[in-house]
């Protein structure tokens, strides 16, 4: 078969981009790396998250919002096809504060939001404690927590599960996948790309660069300048529970199989996939102010990974234009913005060009101007 | 008087023995051996039951990587039996089912 696209890079925001031109009758080779490589999509959090979303950029809170909308048809579609449940819940999501002033910052963190957004009534509210005490029966909160904001639109997911499922969505629909394939150089021959893996080379007409950390070589090439640098985050988890927290918060999760995940740092010092005791002491301090019975639990893991962050932290999608037919999109929040990628990102990218909403996202916002 | 289990001690621990309870009941041991082995020797050798369809499960592997010894000890849930050597008037609680957060 030979592709009528190739994207490169069987992470999250690749695998969904393939999935999404799989099902839209594209002929998609998905080409993955392999474990020696900085998997992001293997240490995500799992949170399908819109509060607080989107500060200085409208646009991305709009994009989240459309992806968050979608997300619900985009789980029906892909369990019903490959039979693998994603443990997606939409019943909303907290962020707990701890102490009187984190209350009201982030009530006016968000109400600066809402005002930034100028439209729609708002999808979050404060709670006090009383009002969270009761939305969390089984949880004894610690003395310092004053409240949680309660986003209506949040929600989490496993993100294991949503790459199997995904890959596994590609096979179905006639893409192919390889994995441990690492591409060294890409090649414009005419209107082509021609990729170097090892001592083989591919060709194809159109290519989509979604390699993660691994992009800013790779999009040199085809003329896109794309400034990352890797966030670490850390994340801790426990054995499993009997259900007690109804609702994922921002850093503390319960998992559809009873585990609590409990999240995140972010630190920026290199390719450093290394854990700290340093953080594990700062997140499990964290935890424990929110529920002091955690205490008694046993941790079971501690994972670091790389977030693919840019300087705004916002994701980039572009179509060079240099060489047009190739394509680059990276961001750090592959699992809330799944279904917007399998829908609309796929659906642009199989057209050949990406939409009017999505040029707030193109590399050029990062262009240093020539004369200061 | 012999007991229902297939294990049983060779020897009499004469001076090193100790008396640790499990679920409350005071039962013999000799200072130094691991919970799981006192657990082995008890009429009802299992060590907790699983989360979900509730069966017993026993101490296996004897070298802390199987968990199936998994009991609360001295109020910490959790701990492997097979790794914990005994003290005089230890508490070994054995796990039911599922792990519940406690306040």
């Amino acid at each position: 078969m030979q592709p009528d696209i190739v994207v490169i890079g069987g992470g999250t925001v690749g695998s969904a981009i393939a999935y999404g031109l799989a099902r839209r009758r594209q002929k998609v080779l998905l080409l993955d790396g392999d474990d020696g490589d900085f998997r992001a999509a293997r240490a995500n959090f799992g949170l399908v998250w819109l509060q607080g979303k989107g500060v200085g950029m409208p646009a991305y809170q709009a994009l989240t919002r459309q992806s968050i909308s979608l997300w619900g048809s985009f789980r029906d579609e892909i369990e019903r096809e490959t039979g693998t449940r994603l443990h997606y819940e939409q019943n909303g999501g907290l962020s707990f504060c701890l102490g009187e002033e984190a209350f009201e910052k982030r009530s006016m963190d968000l109400l600066r939001l809402h005002n930034q957004r100028g439209e729609g009534e708002p999808d979050w509210e404060m709670l006090d404690r009383q009002a969270l005490q009761r939305l969390l029966p089984k949880v004894e909160l610690g003395p310092d927590v004053a409240g949680a904001s309660f986003g209506r639109r949040d929600g989490h997911a496993n993100p294991l599960r949503l790459l199997s499922a995904l890959h596994a969505g590609i096979l179905r629909h006639g893409g192919r996948i390889r994995h441990r394939a690492h591409v060294e150089h890409i090649e414009p021959v005419g209107s082509d790309f021609r990729l170097f893996l090892g001592r083989e080379t591919l060709v194809a007409p159109r290519i989509v660069i979604a390699a993660g950390l691994g992009s800013p070589e790779l999009a040199r090439q085809i003329g896109l300048e794309v400034p990352l640098r890797p966030a670490r985050g850390q994340v801790l988890v426990t054995e499993r529970l009997a259900p007690f927290l109804p609702l994922p918060a921002s850093g503390l999760r319960q998992t559809g199989e009873g585990t609590v995940m409990i999240g995140a740092t972010k630190d920026y010092i290199g390719f450093d996939t290394s854990t700290t005791a340093e953080a594990a002491a700062r997140l499990s301090h964290k935890t424990v102010r929110l529920v002091p019975s955690l205490a008694h639990v046993r941790l079971v893991r501690h994972w670091a990974g790389l977030r693919i962050m840019t300087p705004d932290s916002y994701p980039i999608y572009s179509q060079s234009e240099s060489h047009p037919g190739a394509f680059v999109t990276l961001c750090h929040s592959a699992v809330t913005l799944a279904a917007l990628h399998v829908e609309t990102l796929a659906e642009a990218i199989a057209a050949g060009s990406l939409p009017e909403s999505l040029s707030p996202f193109h590399e050029r916002r990062f262009d240093v101007p020539q004369a200061a | 008087m012999k007991d229902a289990s297939m294990f049983h001690k060779l020897h009499d621990p004469g001076l090193s023995a100790v008396t640790v309870y499990i679920d409350g009941q005071a039962v013999a041991a000799e200072a130094g051996e691991s919970v799981a082995a006192v657990l082995l020797r008890q009429p009802a050798g299992w060590s907790r039951t699983t989360p979900i369809s509730e069966s017993p499960r026993a101490p296996y592997c004897m070298m802390g990587v199987c968990f199936e010894c998994l009991v609360e000890i001295d109020g910490k849930g959790s701990v492997q039996g097979c790794l914990t050597p005994v003290r005089e008037g230890m508490s070994i609680i054995r796990h039911m089912g599922v792990r519940r957060l406690s306040a």
